[in-house]
């Protein structure tokens, strides 16, 4: 059955607090959740206040000068700080974004920061999406054709045909979309989640695949595809402004095309 | 324990390569619940205070015979669909999925089957 509690060696701790340097003039508390597996402890919620003056204005900016100036051992993913790797994805003020996006101002209170919510925890905020990675990969995410490429050029596509990819290929597969949906909570080990689906649509719809049929058959399934309720959180917590619930509902309209 | 990649769990016993029957049926039965439901709220707003035998009557008339067992289908049809996928969802133990989904289905055939004969009864009763 689902579970609605955590489990005892789950449940989260209040952990350290660090105060604020003296004489900071807005100072601001960071929550931050902490896990080590080495340690055999429960994971904690350590508490930073930072002098926003001192500081850059997303969170990331907030995390990287707690990790440098305050706890060196505070771990997370990051590499672009500009929105285009997704590594910095986690769960902010009780929603899925990414770090370097978030401007700390549009936070009230006290900034709370988990790793991406349902997911199992490397460390800290460092989530383990091998899972995720392999369903992406399940999907065979690139070009498949029998048809030749052209020998003096790429294989081409219309304006009209190439505008059916616009709001597909921005993904950067951060996962916050697929880790915000309870249906990938409860049947993650079936369910593909949205940012594969979303990406399972972006093939579809590329008018120089040749293996629609096949993909449509690989996706056709209670739980690969069905899953989705239209709940709409992935598409509400996307931090590219994606809409992957449409996607789904395009690959599901796919398959009732060919049906009747 | 097991070794197995994660690619080779993901990919699993592969595609059942069903599920849009269950799914566009969800949907279609939806729709046809709509006219037979307001059909159905409108009949005992105008009947709720006739006797026995007007309703007798009312029921064993073509149409609202009709529009009844075709009541009784699309909604037993749609609850079954819409269980199976609550069940689908958060139930994760195998036995009693299968289980259950087994007793729905048996409660809807057997309560659908007694509204018809029902109805048809009441039909054939002046036949």
């Amino acid at each position: 059955m689902v579970e609605f509690n955590l489990p005892a060696n789950s449940v989260v701790k209040e952990g350290k607090s660090f105060s604020a340097p003296a004489g900071a003039k807005t100072p601001r508390k960071f929550r931050i959740y902490r896990y080590d597996p080495d340690s055999g402890e429960n994971p904690r919620t350590d508490t930073y206040e930072l002098d926003l003056d001192a500081c850059g204005p997303m969170v990331l900016d907030a995390l990287i000068k707690i990790k440098n100036e305050v706890d060196a051992t505070l771990t997370f993913r990051r590499s672009c700080r500009e929105g285009i790797c997704g590594s910095c994805a986690m769960n902010i003020d009780g929603r899925n974004t990414l770090a370097c996006l978030k401007p700390i101002e549009d936070i009230d209170g006290e900034v709370k920061i988990y790793p991406l919510p349902h997911m199992p925890v490397v460390k800290d905020l460092v989530p383990d999406l091998s899972q995720p990675y392999a369903q992406l990969a399940s999907i065979e995410p690139w070009l498949k054709a029998d048809s030749p490429a052209p020998p003096d050029g790429e294989r081409l596509q219309s304006r009209e045909e190439r505008a059916k990819l616009d709001g597909l290929w921005e993904c950067i597969l951060c996962f916050s979309c697929s880790t915000a949906c309870p249906s990938y909570w409860w049947n993650s080990d079936r369910y593909l989640g949205p940012a594969v689906l979303l990406q399972a649509y972006r093939w579809l719809a590329d008018s120089r695949d040749e293996y629609t049929g096949e993909r449509l058959d690989m996706l056709e399934d209670p739980f690969r595809l069905y899953r989705c309720h239209t709940i709409m959180n992935c598409t509400n917590t996307c931090p590219k402004g994606l809409n992957p619930a449409l996607a789904i509902t395009e690959i599901k309209k796919m398959i009732v095309e060919r049906n009747i | 324990m097991s070794m197995q990649s994660d690619l080779g769990r993901v990919r699993g016993l592969g595609s059942a390569k069903s599920g849009s029957a269950h799914w566009w049926s969800q949907r279609v039965t939806a729709i046809a619940n709509l006219p037979l439901g307001i059909w159905f709220i409108l009949s005992i707003l105008a009947g709720h205070t006739a006797d026995y035998d007007s309703v007798r009557a009312w029921l064993g008339s073509y149409f609202h015979s009709t529009m009844m067992i075709l009541l009784v289908i699309s909604v037993a049809w749609h609850f079954t669909l819409g269980l199976q996928v609550v069940i689908e969802d958060y139930v994760h133990n195998r036995t009693i999925e299968i289980t259950s989904l087994m007793l729905i289905r048996a409660a809807a055939a057997f309560l659908s089957v007694a509204a018809i004969v029902s109805v048809l009864r009441i039909v054939f009763a002046g036949a």
